[in-house]
């Protein structure tokens, strides 16, 4: 695969696989920053995985920009190692009334019943292609493209926390409460980041969503099992 | 009694950071750190500790803190930056000096005019629990420092140390300088290709000033718009602080400590990191100019960079009897009764 390297000052490099979002460019982002990981190379810092690129940060006190493109080259032209292996994450959502602001405007600009939409929404399992914006935050793709519309052009000042959110070709879940401007179509109870657990973040690049409609009764039970530090979320461990 | 600075004001935007947050940018949580991490580390120098140890940094308008503690050894380091000590009368003590101060003594943080930033380092550090490998304060995410906010009256900031060592304090030889006129130094990309040959040259030829919608996630500047070749919008992709990201507007937000991993507009080019401190230190309505460099010369000025604070470090004196007294004239009486309390 041909990438391109790109300056991003003199701490870090982007390695740039495409412009596209795409599963198979997501599949090359990931197998580098797993084997960057893996190689320990003197100087990386850490690596971020995006849709379409890595970005690898690097201390100029250990190695330079040349140094690393050269090493990374020299990663790249080897066989393939193992593959992206993940998690399947079983996600409860309540798509009802006050947890689904939008839904009936989704309905309306995609012309399909609020049912519909919901049917669309919980059948399909998404790639976690990458987190950003807040920690924890996944974007998560791909939509059917029936489900797809550009971002609301009034964006909100509030997105509760738990919101599930569509825009684009896309679908997150709000970890915290925060500004935002995509489409709130239900709410899950669980928390996806947690700086005390020992894996901060509940998704990883390469793990795989699959939504599970709830009621409001269960949303509200295992709300309070999340709180009280009992609730387990069913997953299971897929190959990529 | 827990050794403590309490908050009586909290200023505008008090927070405790320290050199940052790596490791966790893959899963969306900011480096975060000092603004101006040159200062935060010669704060910590100034008082013995380690350069990366928990520290106040101060935006804009200071705090008032009363020492809760045996005694404190304390030191500002921020350009222009002085510490008013006393409730009654205050003696000012200058920036790049640490002085040891008696419980109950009260002080105010006064920043310089010169600098948005200043850090008050405190022997011992401040002793607030690491979260994901660091003590630095996000705010967004409420992470870090004290309950992961900035400070509020009333506020406990635990020290490290019940009372300051018995030693002579220290200060700078001379002060390093200012913020400096030099131009702020930038290498191009990663999307320079994404705006038009007049974007660049006016990046690099004009003048912009720092807006006043700048706080620790970044700074709007004001200038000439840089337009895009051909739309602003980007497959998402990760950023590095100092990255200059231009939204449609065309007005360029220079990202700073706390901004987000990853963002969806163009960056036409990245501050150095040798430059970062200078950039962290402006106030809105300051002027910045910026110069391309290559990368490999932007590598160079990080070592220089490393280079001369470990020489500052290195010429630390320490304050002789006869400077205390020089001083103590200069300042009032009440300032040599400080310090010498704390040496013996």
């Amino acid at each position: 695969m041909k990438v391109r390297f790109l300056a991003a000052g003199d701490r870090a490099l982007v390695v740039e696989f495409g412009e596209r979002i795409d599963r198979a460019l997501s599949a090359e982002v990931l197998r580098l920053h797993a084997s960057l990981r893996s190689s320990g190379l003197a100087g990386v810092v850490e690596t971020v995985p995006t849709f379409r690129s890595l970005m690898v940060h690097y201390d100029p006190l250990v190695t330079t920009g040349t140094a690393l493109e050269q090493a990374i080259a020299s990663l790249l032209s080897r066989e393939p190692g193992t593959r992206n292996t993940g998690t399947l994450w079983r996600v409860p959502v309540c798509y009802d009334g006050e947890f689904a602001p939008d839904l009936a405007e989704v309905g309306r600009l995609t012309g399909l019943s609020p049912g519909e939409v919901v049917a669309l929404h919980s059948a399909t399992r998404y790639h976690v292609y990458m987190l950003g914006f807040l920690p924890g935050f996944p974007y998560m793709g791909d939509l059917p493209a029936r489900l797809a519309l550009p971002r609301r052009a009034d964006p909100r000042v509030r997105v509760p926390t738990g919101s599930i959110a569509i825009a684009t070709t896309l679908t997150a879940i709000y970890p915290y409460e925060s500004p935002g401007g995509w489409h709130l179509i239900g709410a899950t109870p669980i928390r996806l980041f947690d700086p005390e657990r020992a894996q901060p973040a509940l998704f990883t690049p390469g793990d795989a969503v699959q939504y599970e409609s709830v009621d409001p009764a269960a949303f509200a039970s295992i709300k309070t099992a999340v709180d009280n530090g009992s609730y387990q979320i069913a997953s299971e461990p897929i190959a990529g | 009694m827990t050794a403590a600075l309490k908050v009586l004001a909290p200023g505008l935007h008090t927070t405790v950071q320290d050199l940052g947050r790596s490791g966790y940018q893959a899963i969306g949580v900011p480096v975060s750190g000092a603004l101006d991490g040159f200062s935060l580390r010669l704060a910590n120098a100034l008082v013995g500790n380690p350069f990366g140890r928990a520290a106040l940094e101060v935006l804009l308008s200071g705090p008032t803190l009363e020492v809760a503690a045996d005694t404190v050894r304390v030191a500002l380091a921020g350009a222009g930056a002085s510490l008013a000590i006393g409730a009654e009368r205050p003696r000012v003590l200058g920036a790049g000096q640490s002085v040891t101060l008696p419980c109950g003594e009260v002080f105010q943080i006064v920043p310089g005019e010169q600098s948005a930033c200043c850090y008050l380092g405190a022997e011992g550090g401040i002793a607030v629990p690491l979260v994901l490998g660091s003590t630095s304060t996000y705010v967004r995410a409420a992470i870090g420092g004290i309950e992961g906010r900035a400070l509020r009256r009333g506020d406990v900031v635990p020290l490290g140390v019940a009372c300051a060592s018995a030693r002579a304090e220290l200060r700078l030889p001379s002060l390093p300088p200012a913020a400096g006129e030099h131009p702020i130094r930038v290498v191009l990309g990663p999307q320079q290709e994404y705006f038009t040959a007049e974007a660049v040259a006016a990046l690099l030829g004009s003048e912009f000033r720092v807006s006043p919608n700048a706080d620790r996630m970044g700074m709007r500047l004001d200038g000439p718009p840089l337009r895009h070749r051909h739309g602003w919008d980007i497959v998402s992709d990760a950023i590095a602080t100092g990255a200059i990201q231009v939204p449609g507007s065309g007005q360029p937000i220079l990202l700073l400590a706390d901004h987000q991993t990853t963002g969806g507009y163009p960056k036409i080019a990245t501050v150095v990191s040798a430059d970062l401190p200078v950039v962290g230190r402006r106030r809105p309505g300051d002027r910045l100019r910026f110069v391309g460099v290559t990368v490999e010369t932007a590598e160079a000025l990080c070592r220089d960079a490393e280079r001369q604070l470990a020489e500052l470090v290195t010429a630390l004196d320490p304050v002789t009897e006869r400077q205390r007294i020089d001083l103590g004239s200069l300042y009032g009486d009440n300032l040599i009764s400080g310090v010498v309390t704390g040496l013996e």
